[in-house]
């Protein structure tokens, strides 16, 4: 396979635009997605390779848009919604959760919704409260969504591909900050498998899970933990719906230790749900010490950027937990 | 009536005065916000109204301090027009512990809730049921304020529009719902996104007066919300009104603008309803070309002055990260 690098972003445009090329049930549709590229550029070019039918700007009416991305996806077509921030999920819920997710259960296996909501998540931006959440956990919550948190450009490829593929209604975070972000892609299509975890980094010490951005801050954490003689193996669950909990169970036996990182709130985080499956697991036996929760605070994302990142865990608060836990 | 301008009688000489100076000083600010921001010095985001001062300006004239108003991600001129501080609006788009929010709202939160304005909001629909509800406050209380209503065209497509309409005219509230039909959202133009020739038609949907006006006009605006004011008032219910308007620079902080042709910006330029408002006033002799240009000097300091007020003030402390979540 021919690579070469590529931006989170173009990933992500070119997973949709060659599924494109091949499938003519797909299409995107979403807020300013045509000549203005989208909110954050992702689909800038798009409207000129596949036209306004295919590419459908769409006036702000989140409820209407996610509904007719489900009702579509019920009837044969293979929609693409792309959801200006995640925070507007809010307004788009009772298509999301009381219809896409129920559905094919309700309907006693009848009927499918193959959709994807794409949709940028996270905060760094200086965009507040109302544009900055990350509210995950909330999908994850709902049997009948997948949720996808790519942390890389090859990730997100493959991740995308996956999801496309997948006859039900899929989550697709995209974070902000890691639009810009690089990495080493394949020019032709391919698959990562939803439920497949990717260990980021191998170790013997400490197991790191992160999520999303945190995967990026959990390495540059096990850099320097290296230094200090500490081996941290940074796993990146990649799908949190499924969950690959072997990966995570294997590596926590190895290491006895176990920190969870992930910007969102840590209340209710999905880091909850990931040291629960420890806890029930064979693994539970093979703690040495308790283990670390690290997430976002209980607050709104605020708008000044010192108090902005301190809302979220960064990399000295998984340095200083990762040598809390190895000290035990 | 004031030397044959036709205006509510609660508009004195002076009034249209300041309102000519407040209008400047909405345009100044944001051009100086959108300078800022070209410079990467503010962080996030801002959606500026330069070229929209006039309907912010107008509506806001003809109510009192007692009534409200429910404002938009595009909020600076609402705010300076509900006599808000610009020290303060500053310094929160610096993020700084003096700012309306404290630093922690930025450009699309800032609210001044002791004057009425009940705040910016960063989710497009967002406002338009929190207006009802002030209004229903103000009914089940007796408190006879009145709400306006400020919300994008954009905005109309979306259900808690529509629902909010519905709502505030079964039951009679004192809100008047003021479309800034500025004719595109971000990038959608209303002509795409909507098959009607004017927003102000939905209120026949919901059976309430809807109206349509030239929102670079002062004197029309002054007009028509002064009366569906005195409607909403008298207990007769919400009004629709429609303000035709243009937003001169990019959606949110700038963009290639590829949504729009170059002419139509000069067409809309050319109608600047800052000019239409000075023109007017110095043929009613109400202003001088000398007071005129004095009272554009005074508002362009007064922007100096907040910038420099900002500036010096300090950033809050990590400490109030977790301050201010409850009541
Ligand atoms: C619910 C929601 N959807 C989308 C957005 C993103 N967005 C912010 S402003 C805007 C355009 C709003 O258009 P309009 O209501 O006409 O107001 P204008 O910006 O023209 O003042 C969009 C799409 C948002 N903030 N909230
Ligand atoms: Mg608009």
């Amino acid at each position: 396979m021919t690579t070469r690098e590529i931006t989170y972003l173009e990933a992500v445009r070119e997973a949709m635009s060659q599924e494109m090329r091949e499938n003519e049930d797909v299409f995107i549709l979403g807020e300013d997605i045509g000549v203005y590229g989208g909110a954050f550029g992702v689909t800038r070019g798009m409207i000129e390779e596949f036209g306004p039918e295919r590419v459908r700007n769409t006036p702000i009416s989140e409820a209407a848009i996610a509904g007719a991305a489900v009702g579509s996806a019920l009837t044969g077509m293979r929609p693409i919604l792309e959801l200006q921030f995640s925070d507007f999920i809010t307004i788009a819920m009772d298509q999301i959760v009381n219809q896409a997710a129920k559905t094919r259960y309700m309907f006693g296996g009848k009927g499918k919704v193959p959709m994807v909501l794409r949709t940028p998540a996270g905060s760094g931006t200086g965009a507040a409260a109302q544009h900055s959440q990350s509210l995950e956990a909330w999908m994850a919550h709902i049997p009948g969504l997948k949720v996808v948190q790519p942390s890389t450009a090859y990730d997100a490829k493959g991740l995308l591909k996956a999801a496309m593929d997948d006859d039900n209604p899929v989550i697709f975070y995209e974070h902000k900050l890691l639009y810009k972000t690089s990495s080493n892609v394949p020019e032709e299509s391919y698959k990562i498998e939803l439920g497949k975890a990717d260990i980021k980094r191998e170790g013997t010490d400490v197991t790191i899970v992160a999520t999303a951005i945190m995967v990026h801050k959990a390495l540059e954490a096990a850099e320097v933990l290296e230094k200090d003689g500490i081996s941290a193996e940074v796993i990146d669950p990649r799908t949190i719906v499924p969950l690959d909990k072997e990966t995570i169970i294997e590596s926590v036996k190895k290491t006895g230790k176990l920190i969870v990182v992930h910007e969102a709130v840590k209340r209710g985080g999905i880091g909850g749900e990931i040291v629960g499956v420890i806890a029930e697991s064979e693994a539970f036996d093979y703690l040495d010490a308790p283990i670390i929760r690290l997430g976002g605070k209980e607050v709104p994302i605020p708008y000044n950027p010192n108090l902005e990142k301190a809302a979220i865990p960064q990399v000295p608060d998984i340095i200083a937990a990762v040598k809390k836990t190895v000290r035990k | 009536m004031l030397k044959n301008l036709e205006i509510p009688s609660m508009i004195t000489e002076k009034k249209l005065k300041d309102l000519y100076k407040e209008m400047w000083t909405i345009r100044y600010f944001d051009e100086k916000v959108d300078q800022f921001f070209a410079k990467g010095m503010i962080h996030g985001t801002t959606h500026l109204c330069v070229g929209q001062e006039a309907s912010a300006s107008g509506s806001i004239a003809v109510i009192g301090g007692k009534d409200k108003i429910v404002s938009t991600h595009r909020g600076h001129g609402h705010c300076i027009s509900k006599e808000g501080d610009i020290n303060k609006m500053m310094a929160e788009l610096f993020g700084r512990e003096t700012g309306y929010c404290k630093g922690k709202g930025g450009s699309m939160h800032i609210a001044d809730v002791e004057k009425g304005n009940l705040g910016a909001n960063g989710i497009v629909g967002g406002g338009i049921p929190l207006a009802v509800g002030a209004a229903l406050t103000s009914k089940m209380k007796n408190e006879n304020y009145v709400v306006l209503c400020f919300f994008g065209d954009g905005a109309t497509n979306e259900g808690s529009f529509h629902e909010s309409l519905n709502l505030a005219a079964i039951w009679n509230l004192p809100v008047i719902f003021i479309c800034e039909n500025n004719q595109y959202g971000m990038s959608g133009s209303v002509k795409e996104m909507t098959k009607i020739e004017h927003i102000a038609t939905r209120s026949e949907g919901y059976g309430i007066p809807g109206k349509i006006v030239d929102g670079l006009d002062m004197f029309e605006i002054m007009n028509t919300v002064h009366e569906a004011v005195e409607h909403a008032r008298g207990g007769n219910g919400p009004t629709l009104i429609e303000m035709k308007t243009y937003r001169w620079k990019g959606h949110s902080k700038s963009d290639a603008k590829k949504y729009r042709t170059r002419e139509e910006e000069n067409e809309w330029r050319a109608k600047d309803g800052i000019k239409r408002f000075k023109d007017a006033l110095i043929d009613a002799e109400v202003l001088t070309e000398e007071e005129a240009k004095q009272l554009q000097e005074e508002a362009k300091t007064s922007i100096e002055e907040a910038v420099e007020f900002a500036a010096n003030s300090p950033e809050p402390s990590i400490e109030r990260l977790e301050e201010d979540v409850f009541a």
